[in-house]
């Protein structure tokens, strides 16, 4: 059961008109509440595409949620396109043949997919086959064919939604990603804390793990398969490594004072974390295979939210060494911090975009946060959100969004925004509190 | 649990005081009466000396500092403050004179900020108490800081009324 209402148009006599959907997922299998997805602003210069209901010649019965809905959905949430309502299609072609260009140049799309599903030949699965086409050229802007495993056809349509972003913008897709983070529900004795990982789209929230103390800082690992955190449960903070998959998880580290901020390398074979079992919080390298633990600050400062760049030569980390909490770095294999964000009373928990070249961090001035890019190079910030108590900012792993936790009176809320700060969208969870979002890697 | 204690303490003593009565001799004698009631003064003896902070009845005497646990810091400041010096003074009085005495000091920060920063920053308060009880008396084995960062707020309110009350260290016993 599915519904798409259109709250409302508003329209300048000058700009183009703002369509704001909202969009109600429900999950078969959700295991407590729904992540309700809100748009709220929009980009006036989104481009015009029609995704055609793919025809069915799949064996199985269709899904409940048809492809053409999970693709459009995808490409609406990422600010960059404005997706036609199937209700205002006259005709949904299937070849390239049965396409009436003017047709759709009527309809002000300036892009056109059609696709069908079917039963691969050895009956494994499904078949994706689909085709993009530029409405004003008629030409063939893409033709492919996804296969994906039984039980795979949203991970199917997220890739199809990926293939078209790239096509059309360049950049890859982020679709077929995963999100974790934190829900706080109940009160007092009743507190909960979960931690939860559904698809990017807000379908199929599953948790991790539960627990009546606070948990916190989830870090995917690079392939996607397992999440590290800090849980309270044994009464002071301690890191988890945990398999998404099957459930089991090992103790990474619970000694004595402060275990938090975990942080995988790019190769996924160490990991960065802080620990003040000296006295102070410091940032260690763990690595993973032994266990070996190295020190890599050493400074009374306040020194924690580990995270490496990209490519592995740099881990950043926030640090009040200067006072305040800013942002420095240092290589994994030791030396003297440098200072990286030069302006502001207060930016800490970095994360690195893809390229490496710029850091989304929480901007504080007086009593607001924002979010905010630091750009590496040009040293210099992008205020990202209006705030004034958002936090915990994690990229897509194509640069394209932040997501980040945010408040609305009482409420956690998480929410997304373009990098360029144009397109902000926010995710409700319809009880409690959400907080701690992180994007995963690319899966598969 | 000290209630009880009380009682059992009580219950201890007027045990004693009525065993005292029987007579292991094989000559009887006249039952001497009962042992009267113990009065409860037997018990409670004077009211503590609320200064007295080596006295574990003050622990919940609401006249005596021992009953207060609360200490609260100044935005992003880590400093205990002049008033709230006494409290802590009464603590490390109490555990220099308690070797039995465990002592948990929870260290917590205001939602702003983030929050692994603000476990540092709760740990930073936690700790500036330990070293003060250190200072006056209390020995490090009987101290442990646990810092809970924004995660145990007291208050949800996002104004400085209720900020000013989750940045706090709580002192916490888990044996007096």
């Amino acid at each position: 059961m599915k519904s798409t209402f259109i709250l409302f148009t508003t329209v300048t006599d000058k700009v183009k008109k703002l369509f704001i959907f909202l969009i109600v997922l429900m999950a078969s299998e959700a295991v407590h509440a729904q992540l309700q997805i809100e748009i709220i602003s929009g980009n006036p210069s989104a481009l015009p595409i029609a995704i055609v209901p793919f025809q069915w010649e799949d064996a199985t019965p269709p899904p409940i949620s048809p492809m053409d809905e999970i693709i459009s959905g995808d490409l609406y949430r990422s600010g960059l396109f404005d997706p036609m309502d199937t209700a205002d299609m006259m005709e949904r072609p299937v070849d390239e043949e049965s396409i009436r260009f003017g047709t759709w140049r009527l309809l002000k799309v300036d892009y056109l997919l059609i696709g069908s599903v079917r039963t691969p030949a050895d009956g494994q699965g499904h078949e994706l086959i689909y085709q993009l086409f530029d409405v004003h050229t008629r030409e063939r802007l893409l033709a492919q064919i996804t296969t994906v495993g039984p039980g795979d056809l949203r991970y199917g349509a997220h890739r199809v939604a990926d293939a078209i972003y790239q096509t059309l913008t360049g950049v890859p897709g982020a679709f077929a990603t995963r999100i974790a983070y934190i829900t706080a529900t109940g009160f007092g004795a009743d507190l909960r804390y979960e931690l939860v990982v559904s698809d990017a789209d807000g379908f199929g929230p599953q948790s991790v793990v539960g627990s009546p103390e606070p948990l916190l800082s989830p870090a995917w690992s690079p392939d996607g398969k397992k999440l590290a955190y800090v849980s309270f449960e044994k009464g002071n903070s301690a890191i988890y490594l945990q398999d998404v998959a099957t459930g089991s998880r090992e103790l990474i580290s619970g000694g004595k004072g402060i275990n938090g901020a975990p942080s995988f390398s790019p190769d996924g074979r160490k990991m960065a974390m802080t620990l003040s079992r000296t006295g102070n919080p410091e940032i260690y390298i763990r690595e993973m295979a032994t266990g070996r633990l190295t020190q890599l600050t050493q400074h009374w400062a306040i020194d924690t939210e580990p995270v490496w760049a990209p490519d592995g030569k740099y881990i950043y980390f926030t640090s009040d060494r200067g006072g305040k909490p800013q942002i420095y770095r240092v290589a994994p294999t030791g030396g003297k911090p440098e200072r990286v964000t030069l302006e502001g009373d207060y930016n800490a928990r970095a994360s690195i975009a893809p390229d490496g070249r710029r850091i989304a961090v929480a901007h504080g001035r007086g009593n607001e946060y924002r979010i905010a890019i630091w750009d590496i190079e040009t040293e210099r910030f992008t205020i990202l959100t209006p705030g004034v108590l958002d936090e915990s900012p994690s990229f897509a792993p194509n640069g394209s969004m932040v997501l980040y936790a945010t408040r609305e009176g009482t409420r956690g809320v998480l929410s997304a925004v373009s990098a360029d700060g144009s397109v902000r969208q926010r995710l409700i969870l319809s009880e409690g509190d959400v907080r701690e979002p992180a994007w995963s890697p690319v899966i598969r | 649990m000290k209630k009880v204690w009380q009682l059992t303490l009580a219950m201890i003593i007027a045990l004693a005081l009525t065993a005292c009565q029987t007579t292991p001799e094989v000559v009887p004698e006249p039952t001497p009466e009962p042992a009267p009631e113990p009065p409860t003064e037997v018990v409670t003896q004077a009211a503590p000396d609320p200064h007295d902070y080596t006295d574990s009845r003050n622990l919940d005497n609401p006249e005596s500092m021992l009953s207060k646990r609360i200490i609260y810091f100044d935005f992003d400041k880590s400093t205990v403050l002049p008033e709230f010096r006494g409290i802590v003074s009464a603590h490390a009085a109490y555990a220099a004179s308690h070797s039995s005495a465990r002592v948990t000091l929870e260290g917590h920060a205001d939602e702003r900020g983030t929050r692994e920063y603000n476990l540092g920053l709760g740990e930073r308060r936690g700790n500036a108490v330990m070293a003060l009880m250190s200072a006056q008396g209390a020995m490090g084995s009987q101290l442990v800081v646990v810092s809970y960062g924004e995660e145990r707020p007291t208050c949800r309110v996002s104004d400085e009324d209720c900020w000013s009350q989750n940045r706090r260290v709580e002192i916490v016993y888990t044996a007096q």
